[in-house]
């Protein structure tokens, strides 16, 4: 297999592919921001595949201002405590002690994220150097291969988190798939120039090419606030769907939530569709993104 | 041409079509009534046992799958899967399917971090070592006399069969290897 040969420098033998295995086993499923463990029984209660602990949601750090950083500890065990579904967290990108720190909590899953604020302009996290799995975001396929190259087990569009529009996240999932298409019909030849002009290893440029898709799960995230957003990025060809702020932030977070898992698992049924979408309450409020002060997705390359 | 389904709300679906197609046969995602009628056997992948038993429940097709396999039809849960089958979860005051006589416990390991491969062979299944992947895995703790253990662990079940039922703690699915699926289809060919 080619992927397992790249990460032979793992320092944990068998740990790439267990960890990249994981991320499969959350595929068809929603993943849930969190804020306490009362939030985090909400969420599994209302079919969450797991939960992303967090002290604030985007919408709230946006708000806010000021710099984001990994959540208290405390709240992270508080959460793992309350709930048996897998539970992530989110350190700085490049924050490698960030990222220790939520390894020795024992985190099922680390988001080196944008949403908090970058901690390293030139160095994304070498993540191979860990045993628990990473997702990371991007843009665009050099974007997600230069993360799968450094070790990341699960790759999710960036969006635009905290702003409950989709337009982003439907950008970067279609700009991906665009990408994918492309490297499908060319001549082997070309690959190289491609890896170049990607800025992507070769082999994993390769190995797209050669099997249509990403060598590991290709999520949703930022900017979905509603079970027909959800579906949208299912039917675009994302394997699960993060929902940060939407839930949480709306009317009716318990409905909600239950409507988006559904609407995950039934995202090519516009009837079970039309059904789940009604009488939901307010969504979160949206936000245009020419009146956002500072752009989640251009952090990190 | 035998039938069989991949119980497809949530979980390692592709993965199990994958290998079904490499052992020869159509498999079918099931999440509706019509495509579980259409069936000879059915799979239960590994995922989130909590999110596949809430659609079990809500789609009415947990009652289905029961009534099914007490009339016989195979049935192999992986990971998740085996959770979904057993008639005791320990900890827990409820049950999925409630149809194997073993007492399973969830993440029975610890965090994804006790994730683990190892390489063991399985008698009743072939010869040579398997790769035996274990991911926020489950394991029973006992079974009753007439639940074929196919497999212990450090004293733990990992793979045991009860007439048409099969149950892995463990994801043949992610291996490559079907050998796993080519034993559950000689169940389903000899039902």
């Amino acid at each position: 297999m080619q992927e397992k040969n790249l990460m032979d420098t793992n320092a944990h033998p068998d740990r790439y592919s267990l960890n990249k295995n994981l991320a499969e086993m959350l595929k068809g499923g929603v993943i849930m921001d969190v804020t306490t463990p009362e939030q985090a029984r909400i969420a599994e209660e209302a079919g969450a595949v797991a939960v992303m602990a967090l002290e604030r949601v985007p919408a709230d750090i946006r708000k806010q201002g000021g710099v984001a950083r990994m959540s208290d500890p405390k709240i992270i065990k508080a959460i793992k405590q309350a709930v048996s579904i897998p539970v992530m967290a989110k350190c700085r990108i490049g924050h490698f002690v960030e990222a220790q720190i939520l390894e020795a909590i024992g985190v099922d899953f680390i988001d080196e994220s944008e949403v908090l604020t970058p901690a390293d302009e030139f160095c994304h996290i070498d993540k191979k150097k860990f045993k628990v799995p990473f997702v990371c975001g991007a843009r665009d396929l050099g974007e997600a291969l230069r993360r799968i190259a450094e070790g990341a087990a699960m790759i999710r569009t960036k969006g635009e988190a905290g702003t409950g529009n989709v337009v982003e996240a439907v950008r970067h999932i279609r700009t991906i798939n665009a990408q994918i298409r492309k490297l499908q019909n060319m001549p082997r030849e070309e690959l190289i120039s491609v890896a170049k002009e990607m800025g992507a290893p070769y082999e994993l440029v390769l190995y797209v090419a050669e099997h249509g898709r990403l060598p590991v799960v290709n999520f949703a995230a930022g900017g979905v606030a509603t079970p027909a957003d959800a579906a949208l990025l299912m039917q675009l060809g994302c394997d699960g769907v993060f929902v940060g702020s939407g839930i949480f932030k709306s009317e009716n977070p318990e409905k909600r939530a239950r409507a988006i898992v559904k609407a995950v698992a039934h995202y090519d049924d516009p009837e079970i569709l039309a059904e789940v979408s009604e009488d939901l309450g307010e969504p979160m409020p949206g936000l245009e993104l020419d009146r956002l002060d500072s752009r989640y997705a251009e952090r990190g390359w | 041409m035998m039938k069989v389904g991949v119980l497809a709300f949530q979980g390692a679906v592709r993965e199990h079509i994958n290998m079904l197609k490499m052992a020869g046969v159509y498999p079918i995602p099931v999440k509706k009534e019509e495509e579980l009628n259409d069936v000879d056997a059915l799979i239960l992948p590994g995922g989130e046992s909590t999110v596949i038993g809430k659609f079990l429940r809500e789609t009415g097709l947990g009652k289905i799958i029961v009534e099914k396999a007490q009339n016989g039809m195979p049935i192999w849960g992986t990971c998740a899967g085996m959770i979904l089958l057993a008639k005791k979860i320990v900890n827990e005051d409820y049950v999925h399917l409630g149809l194997m006589d073993i007492w399973v416990r969830r993440n029975a390991y610890g965090s994804q971090l006790d994730s683990f491969i190892v390489r063991k062979v399985v008698p009743a299944v072939s010869e040579k070592p398997l790769e035996l992947v274990f991911i926020r895995a489950p394991y029973a703790e006992k079974a009753s006399p007439d639940v074929e253990v196919l497999l212990e662990l450090d004293g733990k079940i990992v793979a045991a069969r009860q007439g048409n039922l099969l149950a892995t703690a463990f994801h043949p699915e992610v291996t490559g290897d079907p050998s796993f699926h080519k034993y559950f289809l000689d169940i389903v060919c000899t039902n």
